[in-house]
């Protein structure tokens, strides 16, 4: 079943009660909240997404809601638990919504480590899949939502999961998150493009979240083998073409990027050294995004 | 007593997790999880050879906190020869306390443990070089504040926690394992004396005074924060120094003349309540005299079997929250006298509160 097949009553219902056990990518989450914003936003970004079976296993239980004491009424807070554990000091109770994305990339990244996690965007075009690793501001998610919005597979914004069984890379086909100019710029490039509301102030800008396609979350399954690795960098004057790098340059970025590489250790590092040598690596400045999604297609039209 | 969690009831029966369903194991990840043990979870089926009976999605889980487990090892290893090199020119004895012990003298404790600081024991007399020798290394005291930083000088058995400038570890210096206000009086010289070499230039308490320290860590000191995951270390250096010759012999001998007694009587009690560790009966009796008087013993009973549970959502039950907290009470109590301890906690409250901005 699909969040979208529960009415938005039910779903309400659910999450304030029971709770709701989401399937996304390697793992099923189970959500309690009662505060509406966590359903609304639910029900609108996470629509395509399957509800998992009752009585199976979750891997993260998480909740979010006010904290105790005063601030429950004054000047409202919301906190993130998992299992009645607060790893984040609470925000303002307007951005439950965006807590909830950011505590549950804060689980993945803690509690998976039989893979590699890194801090890039992955978007994929048939079996081929490209992985986009940057610093915070660099322009990934942008780049990502506009090559998904014009019909590449969105893999995962945020973090790039490779398996340590196999080397391949393990979709999470969640929201993705776009800040401040970025919010604009998107609407504009994908207007059909379903958008959450706008988060301000909050510790990264104004954030918001945009809608998955149906059919990446429907392959969210499908794990695929990293063949390209861009870098790329907004730049008002960029040029828009891929410049070549070499892979051990590449390695150490994915590695600087790597969210628990010093964690997962040596194994991690053959992992990565193997990855990487299936991969053509560039780097990538762009100042608008028609020329760089055509730079995109471009660079796997050689493929075919 | 309420039934305890499934958490124990696997730990004292570790075939029990071969015939869980996938919501029990829904249940035991949870638990495990916030009672810090699920890496300890993995090395305990692994021998007793029960992995290949674990269902893939919980089996993630397991095999994530080994992989946490081994990284934390590889820090503390890293910390401890860097410890070591910094003093190295004072010629002192150091010797590692808790989980960094655990891991430098190879016992099974450290198999999936996670580790929160490293812990050492010098000298007393020599703490102010200790403390010039580690700052020139870069670690640097955490607690600026003034009030603080008098606090542990002046009261407690440690230095305010150092931080190491661009690893950002922890590291706790004692000269003592119980503030110098505490009602009981360990010998900190006589430790030192009897501290075992555990690998090049480190040393480790000797196996009773190591069992000792523990108990008095988890029942005269601590918060009982992590209390089932100490428990279960007390449980592991048990079973492992049990085998040895003499170890039954000595430990009551030595908690006798090391003044903890009292702290051993409930060691040993609720390990084997809670855990079923093989003890001698006649050690049992060697300690019972420690034990409190009646009334008293059966309402510790209560509230460690409360305390030393899981603190997770699955095992409250009523009356949870008021034996928490007067196990915290206690703890502090134990700490320092009541003129001392008073004002102390009237500060700590008010700064909790202007932190908190109210």
């Amino acid at each position: 079943m699909r969040v979208a097949e529960l009415p938005p009553a039910d779903l309400r219902r659910r999450l304030a009660g029971p709770g709701l056990a989401l399937r996304t990518g390697p793992v099923t989450v189970h959500i309690r909240s009662a505060l509406p914003d966590v359903a609304d936003g639910l029900s609108l970004l996470y629509g395509d997404h399957s509800l998992a079976r009752e009585g199976g296993f979750c891997d993260f239980h998480v909740r979010l809601a006010p904290p105790p004491g005063l601030r429950r009424w004054f000047r409202p807070q919301v906190c993130f638990y998992l299992d009645g554990h607060t790893p984040f000091k609470p925000l303002p109770r307007s951005q439950a919504f965006p807590m909830l994305e950011w505590g549950l990339n804060w689980c993945m990244a803690s509690f998976l480590n039989r893979h590699v996690i890194l801090h890039a965007a992955v978007v994929a075009r048939g079996d081929v899949a490209v992985i986009l690793p940057g610093a915070p501001g660099a322009g990934k998610s942008t780049l990502c939502a506009a090559l998904v919005g014009r019909g590449w597979r969105l893999f995962s914004d945020e973090m790039a999961i490779v398996s340590l069984e196999d080397g391949q890379l393990v979709p999470n086909p969640r929201p993705v998150s776009l800040k401040n100019e970025s919010i604009r710029v998107i609407q504009d490039f994908v207007p059909e493009a379903v958008m959450g509301e706008a988060h301000v102030d909050t510790r990264k800008g104004t954030v918001a979240h945009m809608k998955p396609p149906a059919e990446s979350v429907r392959r969210a399954q499908e794990s695929a083998r990293a063949r390209y690795v861009v870098m790329p960098r907004y730049r008002p004057q960029g040029e828009g073409v891929m410049v070549p790098e070499g892979r051990a340059a590449m390695l150490m970025a994915l590695v600087d990027n790597g969210f628990n590489y010093s964690v997962v250790g040596a194994e991690g590092f053959r992992v990565l050294a193997d990855l990487i040598e299936d991969c053509r690596c560039f780097r990538f400045e762009y100042a608008d995004l028609e020329s760089a999604v055509a730079a995109f297609d471009a660079l796997l039209a050689g493929e075919a | 007593m309420s039934a305890p969690s499934l958490l124990l009831e696997v730990l004292c029966q570790p075939a029990r997790a071969g015939t869980l369903d996938l919501p029990r194991w829904d249940l035991l990840v949870r638990q495990a999880r916030r009672a810090e043990l699920l890496g300890h979870l993995h090395w305990l089926l692994a021998q007793e050879g029960l992995l290949p009976a674990v269902p893939p999605a919980p089996l993630v889980h397991l095999e994530s906190a080994r992989v946490y487990a081994r990284a934390q090892q590889r820090v503390v290893r890293w910390e401890a020869r860097c410890i070591l090199r910094a003093l190295a020119p004072l010629e002192i004895p150091v010797v590692f306390l808790k989980g960094a012990a655990y891991l430098l003298a190879g016992l099974p404790n450290s198999e999936g443990r996670l580790f929160s600081d490293v812990d050492i024991l010098v000298p007393r007399p020599r703490l102010e070089a200790v403390e010039r020798e580690l700052m020139r290394h870069g670690w640097m005291s955490t607690h600026l504040d003034a009030y603080d930083q008098r606090y542990y000088r002046t009261w407690m058995h440690e230095l305010p926690p150092l931080r190491h400038i661009r690893r950002r570890t922890v590291l706790d210096v004692h000269h003592n394992i119980l503030p110098d206000t505490a009602r009981l009086h360990p010998r900190a010289s006589r430790l030192l004396a009897d501290a075992v070499p555990a690998g090049r230039n480190a040393l480790v308490l000797s196996p009773p005074d190591m069992v000792l320290h523990s108990a008095t860590h988890l029942f005269h000191d601590g918060e009982l924060e992590r209390g089932l995951r100490d428990l279960v270390d007390l449980d592991l250096l048990l079973r492992h120094f049990g085998t040895d010759e003499g170890f039954w012999e000595a430990l009551p001998r030595r908690a006798a003349e090391l003044d903890l007694q009292r702290p051993l009587y409930y060691a040993l009690r609720h390990c084997r309540r809670l855990l079923d560790t093989p003890v001698p009966s006649a050690v049992l009796e060697a300690v019972a005299d420690a034990a409190p008087p009646p009334p008293l013993r059966a309402l510790m009973d209560v509230l460690f079997g409360r305390g030393l549970e899981v603190d997770h959502d699955s095992c409250r039950a009523v009356g949870d929250g008021l034996a928490r907290w007067l196990l915290y009470m206690r703890s502090h109590y134990l700490r320092m006298p009541l003129y001392l301890l008073i004002p102390h906690l009237l500060r700590k409250a008010s700064r909790r509160r202007r932190d908190r901005g109210e």
